[in-house]
């Protein structure tokens, strides 16, 4: 049972960071453009995250407050995702440039910024970048009293987690109103389907376009930080990260475009990627666990085609560019 | 019911390019009034409406609205106009109901699906529609989708409505369905113009007919004062000399049998319906038909690329041997022996890899051959020179890509590949759409030469004038079956058209 308990705590800890790539590959995906660039985008959201509440903590010092570090991890890493998205969005939606080359070089792109940022910030600062232990605390902190957290079973695994996993499913719940209920997400999910059909009717393509990739990218990057601060301890670390985007690509295929599976699906595959360290069967490598996800994101592909069902289609005109004079 | 002119077009004219679409055209749509507004495959009939919609503007002439001068630059400012126009190819999202796609795109103030889907019953109830607002669109018939349009229009406040061969994916069912709400929307005061080729459906539903030829106007007449015949004439005017040299060919002898052919489209409805004739060798046989009757489908089932429901479709070699292609991939026709050629309408997407030079476009023809891991390009490239000198191709070099050329020069590659196969069977379809005339000539010229070589040509095009001077015999499709075949050599053009508009007409009654 405790086993257990653990297995999805921690699954929880390492979805959050998939449910923000994931959501935010959603809201660009369905405005039709395919940013296979999210691996790049988390690991400039993570470089720069830390990189914004390790420099605020420098200029504080002893002064530094929790909340703030938080807060100016998210807007970092979220500028950052803001500013690789809108490259993205320049080449694709502006010069009509292949959604899919420019994704991958954006992947390329962004990893080597992350990378180097990160590695800046340790030699510029002499070899180890860490937060001080209140600032990491504050990171991974339980945000419910205790009483909450000490009910039997479900305490643990309802309360016991960080901030960010609360602001994610907020998150999610946002989009799936904001995608269903308003005129702007409808309009939004029309571009994504037939642009010449929302061109015609008034709706601004190339606006909603960028908004929704570069507002996506940003929200993409902030799992980047989160997995930093949390995962990782605070400490830039390349390795862990690598990955994460690709899975979050392969998740928006399996939450079929819909942001409320998002909240558990990053569970699932959250605990589908650590299973290795907690349920280790012998003889079997840990690359079959790492393999999980992937070949469950296949079957559903094969599952949802064949069912045929219309509802569950990807938006109509993913990975094309809109280009109103031609026919 | 007072009739009064909503829209009045005065000198309008259209020019794309050296094309003149529209030539100084007077119109006059009322109030209260069905107007049909008739003629061939382009004669400017939605070009001209097109202007109405804000797709296009005008380069000369005005457009008043009751009275006044308007100038509409959008499909915005026309729905501020109330001229909504409904369109051939309907702009609605798959995946949303009918009411999301009626709101898309309106700056409400808030949105309320539930309010627009009263309002939307409302507006059904009104002129006799049938749709539910909340089902969504993949589930809806063609007939259904096309409502949802008409709605859509209506919704945003349109008096004046603008159909775009309405009739052309409906079942008569459906027709006379779409026929009394439009009645019903003339006794509301609505002005109406459904832009068709259908005579039949001119006589049943209009009340002025108004005939559109070559981008010019002809004349507004009433609909219970003329008759089909009447019509015709007026629509398809008189036979122009265009001087094709069309020489006779000694010995024909029969190449390809084509017997009860029928093809059934996913949607399940019938494109080609018992299609029966033979094609000669030396022979140009013509096809003609309104655009859609079922030509593409012909062609694509005879060279093994449309799946075909019945029939059968025989090839007879040299040695009079028959061989059944129905059922047959192209490549096995191919290895058969059985030499035929398509030029595809769409060149540049079935005929041609546009980003290829030439050099590698006739690779496509001959990668099989020889033997080896290596393509041979040798002779593809010596045939692309060949091409290239004997068909005067401009073009930089051989290994230019195709799709930066001139259309002239497109097709001219395409041709001159298709050609050099030395095929039995040649198959054109609207070899000389959007080319000027000398390269037209060239392609009759080409396709001349071919027939006196013996090869049986098959020649689908929409210019009757050009059929009837360039075939020898003209198969006439309408609605995916044949209407008729005429020796092209006596035929009129008042014939052909006729046999083109009115079979549907006949089957109806």
């Amino acid at each position: 049972m405790t086993t257990l308990i653990t297995l999805i705590v921690a699954a929880v800890t390492f979805g959050t960071v998939l449910m923000y790539g994931t959501l935010g590959e959603i809201l660009t995906e369905k405005s039709g453009n395919l940013n296979l660039g999210v691996e790049g985008i988390m690991y400039m959201g993570g470089a720069f995250g830390l990189a914004g509440a390790f420099y605020y903590e420098k200029a504080a010092g002893g002064a530094a407050s929790g909340p703030v570090a938080i807060v100016i991890a998210i807007l970092a890493a979220f500028a950052a995702g803001m500013a690789a998205s809108a490259i993205y969005s320049f080449i694709t939606i502006t010069l009509r440039a292949n959604q899919n080359v420019t994704g991958l070089a954006l992947s390329i792109f962004g990893t080597g910024i992350g990378q180097f940022v990160g590695e800046f910030m340790r030699v510029s600062e002499k070899g180890y970048v860490a937060l001080s232990n209140d600032l990491k605390d504050a990171f991974s902190a339980a945000i419910f009293p205790d009483f909450l957290i000490n009910i039997p079973v479900i305490g643990r695994i309802f309360f016991s987690h960080t901030v960010f996993f609360y602001l994610a499913v907020l998150l999610a719940v946002l989009m799936y109103l904001f995608l269903r209920k308003t005129r702007y997400g409808l309009y939004l999910s029309a571009v994504g389907e037939s642009p010449a059909t929302s061109d015609a009717a008034g709706i601004n393509v190339a606006k909603y376009k960028y908004l929704a990739t570069t507002i996506g990218g940003g929200i993409s990057a902030i799992g980047g930080m989160v997995y930093i601060m949390t995962t990782a301890g605070c400490v830039w670390n390349h390795e862990g990260l690598s990955g994460v985007g690709w899975l979050a690509v392969a998740l928006v295929i399996f939450c079929i475009w819909r942001p409320l599976n998002a909240i558990w699906g990053s569970v699932l595959f959250g605990a589908m990627m650590i299973m290795y360290l907690r349920v280790s069967i012998p003889f079997i490598p840990t690359e079959i666990y790492k393999i999980l996800p992937y070949i469950v994101t296949v079957i559903v592909l094969i599952l949802t085609s064949m069912k045929n069902s219309r509802d569950k289609q990807p938006p109509a005109s993913l990975g094309n560019n809109y280009f109103r004079e031609e026919r | 019911m007072e009739h009064n002119p909503a829209i009045e077009m005065r000198g309008i004219t259209k020019r794309f390019g050296q094309v003149v679409a529209n030539d100084s055209i007077d119109l006059t749509i009322q109030r209260g009034e069905i107007m049909a507004l008739l003629g061939e495959n382009g004669s400017g009939k939605t070009t001209l409406m097109n202007m109405l919609s804000g797709i296009y503007q005008p380069d000369g002439g005005e457009i008043c609205k009751d009275g006044n001068p308007i100038y509409i630059h959008s499909p915005r400012e026309a729905f501020g106009y109330g001229i909504g126009m409904i369109h051939q190819h309907y702009k609605l999202i798959e995946v949303f109901t009918a009411a999301e796609n009626i709101i898309l795109g309106l700056n409400e103030e808030k949105m309320d699906l539930k309010q627009t889907a009263s309002r939307v019953r409302e507006i059904c109830s009104r002129y006799g529609f049938d749709i539910d607002p909340d089902q969504k669109v993949y589930d809806m018939s063609v007939s259904q989708k096309q409502t949802v349009e008409i709605v859509k229009v209506l919704y945003r406040g349109a008096d004046i409505l603008i159909l775009d061969e309405p009739t052309a994916v409906l079942t008569p069912q459906e027709t006379q369905k779409l026929f009394r709400v439009l009645r019903n929307m003339k006794e509301d005061g609505k002005a109406i113009v459904i832009i068709t080729h259908k005579l039949h459906e001119v006589m049943e539903v209009s009340d002025k007919v108004a005939v559109l030829r070559k981008g010019k106007y002809i004349g507004t007449v009433n609909t219970s004062e003329t008759n089909p015949q009447a019509l015709t004439d007026m629509m398809v005017g008189h036979a122009v000399s265009l001087n094709i040299d069309r020489p006779k060919y000694d010995a024909p002898k029969k190449k390809l049998i084509v017997e009860n052919l029928t093809c059934i489209d996913d949607e399940g409805v019938k494109k080609l319906d018992s299609v029966s004739f033979t094609a000669y060798t030396g022979e140009i046989l013509g096809v003609a038909g309104i655009s859609g009757s079922g030509q593409k489908e012909l062609l694509e089932a005879i060279t093994g690329l449309y799946p075909v429901k019945s029939g059968s479709v025989r090839f007879i070699g040299n040695d009079g041997q028959e061989i059944e292609l129905v059922g047959k991939t192209p490549m096995k026709i191919r290895q058969t022996g059985v030499g035929m050629a398509f030029v595809p309408e769409d060149r540049l997407g079935m005929g041609l890899v546009g980003s290829m030079g030439m050099t590698g476009n006739m690779l496509l023809r001959s990668w099989k051959a020889g033997k080896g891991a290596l393509v041979r390009r040798k002779e593809p490239e010596a045939l692309a020179g060949r091409i290239l000198e004997e068909l005067e191709v401009v073009t930089p070099g051989v290994d230019y890509p195709v799709r930066r050329l001139s259309g002239g020069n497109v097709q001219k590659v395409l041709v001159g590949r298709e050609i050099s196969s030395e095929p039995a069977v040649l198959m054109t379809a609207y070899a000389v759409r959007g080319l000027d005339i000398n390269t037209s000539y060239t392609i009759y010229n080409l396709l001349t030469e071919q027939k006196m070589k013996g090869v049986a040509v098959i020649y689908v095009g929409e210019d009757l004038d050009v059929l009837l001077e360039l075939a020898d015999r003209i198969v006439v499709l309408c609605g995916g079956q044949v209407a008729g075949i005429a020796d092209a050599r006596t035929a009129t053009k008042e014939e052909i058209g006729l046999m083109m508009t009115q079979f549907s007409a006949k089957e109806e009654e």
